[in-house]
């Protein structure tokens, strides 16, 4: 009796620890990305760092600008492609078809969002990288490489589509029937339901969707690194090269250790990753919790 | 077709000594004194105090949320998985004080008390899996015991002859009738002395429903039955003794015939009556 | 014609252009690589090392990447088992569904679950530092673990929460208890842990950004934990970067590899999810 109770108890203990432990988790990442920022935060303040555009670590020179500015465009690019097509894709999934079509389109959306970023990358490479340079630049008058903010945003905007169409499909799912039912039964149209009903009562979740999207967006590494470029300058428009933060942290790792401020500067950039990621997610999960209790 | 056509002889059934497993406290009586049970802060049942009387059915009448299932489930403490439930008074089980019982004692007082759920609801195991799992939880082993054991109780709620070619079946495999008799064969494997049930037949079928029943009257001679019951024909067919709650509070109780026939009380009447429900 | 009609029109074609949208960026991603890849991809590719070393050519394949990417995935897979089952155990059985710890805690993993993969690289890489470990499997390894312990918990954890509580009614009243219970919730969620795992693994073995900095990248076989590995992402990222079209070549052929194992395993976790679930209770 007392045996199966201590057992109970052990295990209980054991479970708790490790729950606590994987938890910390958290907590380690933060602190120990900001005590490795910390030389060059002490060296250089926040502003300076965030403000200037001259990147030369052997010359003491770390301007985080154009890689801010190169995150932006591209993350800002990505979102403004894939919100709408995720936002049509989702409301026609879940207001307009059959089950049917259901089942054919959900395991390509499993596929979509199952590729590896490696791949989005060389397809990157293969297609929209060479559609740029040979189509969409010479259609404005202007020559490029390829290699640009425009085939970033792309590629990014396709990898975070099925994410979007997931969580909206799960924003939408938890409108009741009867609400619809009910504009339904004044003579309203599907899409006048759903954009006076179903899109003005999930417009949190929505907000929340693309709040969390952002953050993903912000952390792809490989697919960006082979189509961006590299380049650290501020992007201008859409068909400069750019240098999003993850690809310079990914770009320098082997490099950094020789140099002590160095290796700070790019987990200062992991740092300025973490915590925006952090935030964003801390957010939106907290609506998306809020609105799924509802 | 006669279900019992194979049950055990009767002077084996009564003898649970024979391959007694567990010890069997002689004489355990339940009861409630000044039981308070509040959800939230709103009181759910209002000082209860009944009396489960022996090797009886008790049947639990009453409109809906009245508190039956709620005194039922304090029973075996089952109401703890509720948010923001508080006890106040006595429950005693033999000398276990329920309400005020640890941890350890718990699962011993749910031993002596057996649950048969409103919906058949078998574990996801094999037929034999499901009626061995209280056993060696309770610390049974060896393949010969048990196996004994699975037949003993399977024939018991009359379940032997239609499942013994295929015991490591998945028992979700079994039909509904079949599951719920399977949950009452596993209750009855770690010998509770008390065995509620909470609208144990309301998912089922009329034949099914009959027929798990028939073995609660069966049962009676072996174990105390607290039954929450929704309809009030089937109190009437079965019930020896009746508890009349309504709004938390025990309005009547009694032996059968008497609260049936001769209400003393006016709500009684008027809820017999079908006046409300 | 009327206007409310109209605006239905042409929303309801927008929806079918994005559908057909995302329908072409599925197939194009996929026969992209494929077409580029597949006439690549040869016997002697997947059972040979590189032959004149992975940047410069000369004959071979990228089995040191193949099995670079099982290792560490597979180690990973398995320490993440071993911590994420208890987890979820304790997130669901031991902990009431009520209560604020369990709610702090699954925000937390759904955190995790966001913060990008190159943040477990770094962070991983300044934690091997301060050990005095290099580049290896084992941090490899090891960074992958904390890398799909979120996702682990997460996707086991959806699937644990709507275990019915019947079912835990059931067990609690033969007198289990709450540890006694797991025998129950193991099979019952048996599918689910099957699922998060090809899940997991799906993610792993294409993650690219969180091995770079921890497992770095060799030519060969590793024979011990603290020899550094290739893995397959890297294979396909770092030889694209090489100028010579025989490696780059090598590259197609690894990133055609890396899509089947990705195709099969979001297929087997469909099937699984519809077929495994024998002894589950609805």
């Amino acid at each position: 009796m007392n045996r199966r109770r201590l057992k109970d108890r052990i295990a209980g203990y054991s479970m708790f620890i490790l729950t606590i432990s994987s938890l910390f988790l958290v907590v380690a990442m933060g602190i120990g990305l900001y005590m490795k920022a910390s030389p060059i935060l002490q060296e250089h303040s926040l502003w300076d760092l965030l403000s200037a555009s001259e990147w030369k670590p052997m010359k003491n020179q770390f301007g985080f600008f154009p890689f801010l500015m190169g995150t932006l465009w591209v993350s800002g690019l990505a979102l403004i492609i894939a919100i709408p097509i995720s936002l049509l894709t989702a409301i026609y999934l879940t207001e307009y078809s059959h089950s049917m079509v259901r089942r054919f389109v959900y395991p390509f959306l499993d596929i979509l969002a199952g590729l590896p970023s490696v791949i989005y990358g060389v397809w990157g490479m293969l297609l929209i990288v060479p559609w740029v340079a040979n189509v969409a630049a010479p259609w404005v008058g202007r020559s490029t490489t390829g290699y640009t903010v425009l085939a970033c945003g792309i590629v990014l905007g396709v990898t975070v589509i099925p994410l979007l169409v997931s969580l909206f499909i799960e924003i939408f799912s938890n409108v009741s029937h009867e609400l619809r039912e009910a504009t339904f039964a004044l003579g309203a149209t599907r899409w006048q339901t759903t954009k006076n009903v179903v899109i003005r009562k999930t417009a949190p979740g929505i907000v929340a969707a693309i709040v969390l999207a952002a953050s993903r967006v912000m952390g792809e590494t490989i697919a960006v690194i082979m189509v961006c470029g590299n380049l650290a300058i501020a992007p201008g428009s859409l068909l400069d090269a750019c240098y999003p933060i993850p690809a310079l942290i990914a770009n320098n790792y082997g490099e950094m250790l020789s140099m002590p401020l160095y290796e700070s500067a790019l987990m200062f950039a992991a740092f300025i990753l973490f915590f925006v990621v952090l935030v964003f997610n801390l957010f939106s999960r907290l609506v998306l919790k809020k609105i799924k209790s509802e | 077709m006669n279900i019992f056509h194979r049950e055990p002889k009767a002077e084996n059934r009564t003898h649970f000594s024979v391959d007694r497993k567990f010890p069997h406290p002689e004489n355990l009586r339940l009861s409630t004194h000044a039981l308070s049970v509040y959800i939230g802060g709103n009181p759910i049942l209002k000082l209860v105090n009944v009396e489960i009387p022996k090797n009886k059915i008790t049947c639990i009448i009453g409109p809906s949320g009245c508190g039956k299932t709620t005194l039922l489930r304090t029973f075996n403490r089952l109401v703890d998985t509720i948010e923001g439930v508080k006890l106040e008074g006595v429950v005693m089980l033999g000398e276990h004080d329920i309400v005020r019982a640890a941890a350890s004692e718990i699962t011993e007082i749910r031993r002596l008390i057996g649950l048969v759920p409103q919906r058949p609801c078998p574990l996801p195991m094999s037929i034999y899996d499901n009626i061995a799992y209280g056993c060696r939880i309770h610390g049974i082993s060896g393949r010969k015991k048990l196996d004994a054991i699975v037949e003993y109780y399977l024939r018991a709620v009359g379940l032997w002859d239609e499942v013994c070619d295929r015991l490591h079946m998945p028992a979700s495999r079994l039909s509904g009738g079949q599951q719920q008799r399977l949950c009452l064969a596993r209750s009855l494997a770690i010998e509770p002395s008390y065995l509620l049930a909470d609208e144990s037949t309301s998912a089922l079928d009329p034949i099914s429903s009959r027929t798990v029943e028939e073995l609660f009257v069966k049962l009676k001679q072996d174990y105390s039955i607290v039954m929450v019951t929704h309809t009030l024909r089937q109190a009437k067919r079965i019930a020896d003794h009746v508890i009349f709650m309504y709004l938390g509070e025990v309005i009547e109780e009694g032996d059968a015939d008497q609260v049936f026939n001769h209400p003393r009380h006016e709500l009684t009447q008027q809820y017999l009556n079908g006046a409300f429900s | 014609m009327k206007r409310s009609i109209f605006e239905e029109k042409v929303f309801k074609a927008l929806m079918y252009a994005a559908i057909a949208l995302v329908m072409f960026f599925v197939a194009s991603v996929v026969l992209s690589v494929f077409k580029r890849g597949l006439p690549l991809l040869s016997w002697e590719m997947v059972s040979q090392l590189p032959g004149g070393g992975f940047y410069m050519g000369g004959g071979g394949g990228f089995l040191n990447a193949i099995v670079g990417s099982v290792y560490i995935v597979g180690g990973a897979t398995i320490l993440g088992l071993i911590i994420s089952i208890p987890v979820v155990f304790f997130l669901n059985v031991y902990l009431k569904p009520y209560s604020k710890f369990g709610f702090v805690a699954r925000l937390a993993y759904d955190v995790l679950f966001g913060i990008p993969s190159i943040v477990y690289g770094a962070f991983g890489f300044t934690i091997m530092i301060y050990l005095g470990l290099r580049a290896s499997l084992l941090g490899g390894t090891l960074v992958v673990t904390l890398l799909i312990i979120p996702i682990f918990i997460r996707s086991m954890d959806e699937v644990a929460k709507t275990i019915p509580s019947d079912l835990m009614e059931a067990a609690y009243s033969l007198g289990s208890t709450r540890w006694e219970t797991i025998g129950v919730i193991v099979r019952q969620i048996a599918p689910a842990i099957a699922t998060a795992t090809l899940l997991s693994i799906g993610r792993a073995i294409g993650d690219a950004a969180g091995v770079m900095f921890t497992a770095g990248f060799s030519d060969r076989i590793p024979t011990s934990l603290s020899q550094q590995t290739a893995t397959l992402p890297l294979s396909v990222y770092f030889q694209l970067q090489s100028p010579s079209l025989e490696v780059q070549d090598r590259a197609y052929a690894a990133a055609v590899v890396l899509t089947l194992i990705v195709l099969f395993l979001s297929i087997s976790g469909r099937i699984i999810m519809n077929r495994f679930s024998r002894n589950k209770i609805q």
